[in-house]
């Protein structure tokens, strides 16, 4: 069935990747994104995609070869968790764009009508290795909005820079923020109850709204010329994608509890949680996570800014990592951290051997790249080198779980993107032209 | 004898995460004292401490001798006695090898309300802050605010720090105006008398959204400044609404007689402007932020003003830092400007990443000595503890930190902390969390 609640892909991608010639890089150590780790292999990228991963590959002609001798590779990072766009830089009252919070549910909000491309923190993050970003709504709300999947290239529009073919997110939010937002102001929600009735409601509202298109196909199918469908509802249209399973849900909730009763909930009305997003708790219940093949999208330090954040552990991602089926992602939530997902993630890994799990580099390194690709529903496209894949990897001046890694080269879709040794001339980004200058990455 | 001491404490290191760390009894021995000792702390009595040679470690003294492999340091008293090669153990000592890992100073954990808040979203839990946004004809500037007497050594927030090597700290207090009041550095080791003399400073916030709280002009903060100035030298010109009571004028007075004052400032014109103020008032000013720094870097150097600021910096955050980049902290090191760090976000709670951003700014082009020495040394000096602290060398107080690896690293762990020459029990309640669910995790019964 057509999904005729998102008709036709009202704002399409525009995003075109660059025409590049081939790239070989050769003699590095390739962490695949798959888990394993290859010693002195090439990988090579040919019309804007993985060709292939092995030793001794020869150049095409007219090959751009790097020779990555001594330094790693892997795919492109994938944060699941950013507001760049939305809340850019610099952080001014005319730009903030990441909180419709005039109502707890804003499901109608799309932020990709939010996003400002000219978000110096595009480029900075890009320097650090993301390729791939979701640019999600802020957490006021108990259903936010719309997310947009995007690919971190430049161009003046946001359509430009769409990940073609990614599935939407939904943000959605447990916990003390909608409290805090509303609460305060005596509105609902004000309680963790309210909270869930407030979700209940709409999810209710969704599937009647469902059910009406359906019996509406129907009568239309069975050749009824006089059925009329439903009246269009933007947040139902949004709602009801979830509830068809062509929107991701991806849920900001810290506590156990809650995430606990989101998935009874997810489960009374029939869709599916992509990951819990902060999930400070997440260890308290890593298998309920992962039996449910929910990822947890979390935070190697953070903890102890609100009491929802006051059980956090440093081995939070190692626990979620750990349990059968577990599905662990380092994410940043930040324009700081999304430049460090690689150290981020280094410091849950060397948390989670101080207490005996056993973790590779080669494993650890799907948690800011398949993982994330698997919850946003690209996994098919990005994530890993597998061949086939798109092109999108960072050469690194060596182990990228270190402080002192730095991306020396990103490919996008074949495309050299960013290369350490060659900086622009000029920043990319509007914002900063003709000021003095700032932002080195 | 010599105990092979474990690299782990011991309870973080149940069953197999042991397997290659043997606890010998003397280890065991050591870490029922450690145990009993951490005890003592945190009810507040006279810690017992015991000698110790640590034998075999690449000591960054951070003093002129440098960094010395295979060396030998030895603890008495609390204090560092004596840094060499082939150092006798005293009697009775515990020796601890360290088989040539990183033996480093205590780490500065930058300017935090570490003990004056347990969570920033609760306001019951904070006590760094001096509430007071008054408009300007009835602000009132309270100087005299120094939230350093209410430091709680036993929030729940010192040991996550000082687990991971963080063993002192410069309270910063933050208020409704712009000065902010005053702070100390403290000693993290649990002890309630834990402020370090000498260290006090005073603290001005200027720019940024302070503006907001100083009648909305940036202009109006030197004005209101000249005016605090002028009220103490002369309390009797201005009785008619006046910043400052009495205790503010006393407090004030100390610092226009040449003591140390943290401005919090990075927009480059901002920085100038507090050069020239503190030159004219006979203050000792620190630059904290210091975003666009870089841009005068030859007048920092040349006022020989030292810069707290966080090298992961490097975004416009706002109209004052629009020149803010990754490699500020080694352009002012390159121009004879002294640096130390701090953190901008999540200063306290997050304290343990000062490792990280000093390694940051290594990446970025500064010396990693001069990273080291930003988050243990030079702070020490710019606060006034140069002499006790920062510095492994005779008479410092033995606040040591010894490391499985590169200390700036993020895969490196504090293997083994010591305060005033105490080791510390490396348990805080995340630990503990950790401990209760790492059986379940194990057996796959985490629901």
């Amino acid at each position: 069935m057509r999904p005729w609640t998102t008709p036709a892909d009202p704002y399409p991608s525009t995003y075109k990747p660059p025409l590049s010639p081939p790239t070989l890089i050769k003699g590095a150590t390739v962490l695949t994104g798959i888990g394993t780790k290859l010693d002195n292999a090439d990988v090579l990228v040919v019309d804007g995609h993985i060709s292939a991963v092995g030793t001794g590959l020869q150049a095409p002609s007219g090959a751009r070869v790097i020779d990555a001798k001594g330094r790693w590779v892997t795919p492109g990072l994938i944060d699941i968790h950013s507001h760049l766009g939305v809340y850019p830089s610099p952080g001014m009252n005319g730009t903030s764009d990441g909180n419709e919070a005039t109502a707890p549910v804003t499901a109608n909000v799309w932020a990709e009508h939010s996003v400002h491309p000219q978000d110096p923190g595009f480029t900075t993050a890009l320097a650090g290795g993301i390729t791939t970003l979701q640019i999600l709504p802020g957490s006021a709300n108990l259903i936010g909005g719309r997310s947009v999947v995007l690919k971190n290239v430049y161009s003046v529009t946001t359509q430009g820079m769409k990940f073609p073919g990614a599935p939407y997110g939904l943000k959605m939010a447990c916990g003390e923020n909608p409290k805090r937002v509303y609460g305060g102001k005596n509105q609902t929600p004000q309680t963790d109850m309210a909270n869930m009735a407030g979700y209940r409601a709409q999810w209710l509202e969704a599937t009647e709204y469902l059910r009406d298109y359906q019996a509406y196909e129907q009568k239309r199918q069975a050749g009824d010329k006089d059925a009329k469908p439903p009246k269009r509802d933007l947040r139902l249209d949004t709602l009801s994608g979830v509830l068809k399973g062509d929107i991701l849900v991806q849920m900001h909730c810290y506590r156990a509890e809650e995430m606990a009763a989101v998935i009874d909930m997810s489960k009374e009305f029939g869709y599916h949680v992509a990951a819990f997003h902060h999930g400070v708790e997440a260890y308290k219940i890593a298998n309920l996570l992962a039996d449910n093949g929910i990822c947890g999208a979390l935070w190697a330090d953070w903890w102890g800014f609100k009491m929802e954040a006051f059980d956090a552990i440093e081995e939070n991602i190692a626990f979620v990592d750990a349990a059968k089926n577990g599905c662990a992602i380092v994410h940043s939530d930040s324009e700081e951290g999304i430049q460090r997902l690689n150290q981020e993630a280094a410091k849950a890994m060397t948390s989670g051997r101080r207490v005996g799990l056993n973790i590779a580099p080669e494993h650890a390194i799907q948690w800011v790249t398949s993982n994330p690709a698997k919850a946003m529903g690209i996994l098919d496209k990005t994530g890993t080198l597998e061949v086939g894949k798109m092109g999108d990897v960072v050469v690194w001046n060596g182990t990228p779980f270190s402080v002192y890694a730095l991306a020396d080269q990103v490919l996008i879709d074949g495309a050299l993107v960013y290369d350490r040794a060659n900086p622009p001339p000029k920043p990319r980004i509007d914002f900063l032209l003709g000021l003095p200058s700032g932002v080195t990455p | 004898m010599k105990a092979l001491i474990t690299t782990r404490a011991a309870d973080a290191c149940a069953e197999d995460a042991c397997a290659k760390h043997t606890m010998t009894l003397a280890a065991a021995a050591l870490f029922a004292l450690v145990a009993a000792t951490t005890a003592l702390a945190q009810t507040a009595q006279t810690p017992r401490t015991t000698d110790v040679l640590i034998h075999g470690a690449r000591v960054f003294t951070m003093t002129s001798k440098g960094t010395l492999d295979n060396a030998d340091v030895i603890i008495r008293n609390g204090k560092v006695a004596a840094v060499g090669a082939n150092l006798t153990a005293p009697a009775g000592a515990t020796t601890i090898e360290a088989n040539g890992r990183a033996l480093t100073p205590g780490i500065f954990g930058g300017l935090t309300t570490l003990g004056l808040e347990e969570v920033q979203a609760e306001a019951t839990t904070r006590d760094a802050n001096l509430v007071d946004t008054m408009p300007l004809h009835e602000m009132q500037f309270r100087p005299e605010f120094d939230p350093t007497s209410t430091f709680n050594p036993r929030s729940v927030a010192v040991p996550v720090a000082r687990v991971a090597g963080i063993t002192w700290t410069v309270l910063r207090p933050s208020g409704g105006t712009i000065l902010t009041g005053q702070g100390s550095a403290v000693t993290l080791d649990g002890r309630f008398d834990a402020a370090l003399d000498g260290s006090r400073s005073l603290f001005v916030r200027l720019g940024g959204d302070s503006v907001n709280i100083s009648g909305g002009s940036r202009a109006s903060q030197f004005m209101l400044l000249d005016q605090a100035v002028r009220e103490t030298r002369n309390p009797a010109a201005n009785t008619v609404n006046p910043l400052l009571h009495q205790a503010g004028r006393d407090a004030l007075k100390r610092y226009l007689a040449g003591g140390r004052v943290v401005f919090e400032a990075d927009r480059a014109v901002d920085i100038r402007q507090v050069l020239a103020f503190a030159q004219a008032n006979g203050m000792k000013p620190v630059i904290a932020g210091g975003a666009e720094a870089w841009v005068v870097a030859e007048d920092l150097a040349r006022a020989k003003v030292p810069v707290l600021l966080d090298p992961l910096v490097n975004l416009p955050a706002n109209f004052d830092k629009i020149a803010a980049r990754a490699d500020n902290a080694a352009l002012l090191n390159a121009a004879g400007v002294k640096v130390a760090f701090l953190l901008e976000e999540d200063p306290t709670q997050r304290a343990r990443r000062i490792r990280q951003v000093a390694g940051n700014a290594a990446a970025h082009g500064l010396p990693r000595d001069v990273a080291l020495a930003a988050i243990t040394s030079t702070p020490a000096e710019i606060f006034g503890l140069a002499v006790t602290r920062g510095h492994i060398a005779a008479g410092q107080s033995a606040d040591l930190v010894l490391w499985s690896g590169d200390p700036l690293e993020v895969t490196t762990l504090a293997e083994q902390v010591w305060i005033a020459g105490r080791a510390i029990g490396l348990t805080s309640r995340q630990t503990e969390l950790r401990d209760r669910y790492l059986e379940r995790i194990r057996t796959q019964q985490a629901r």
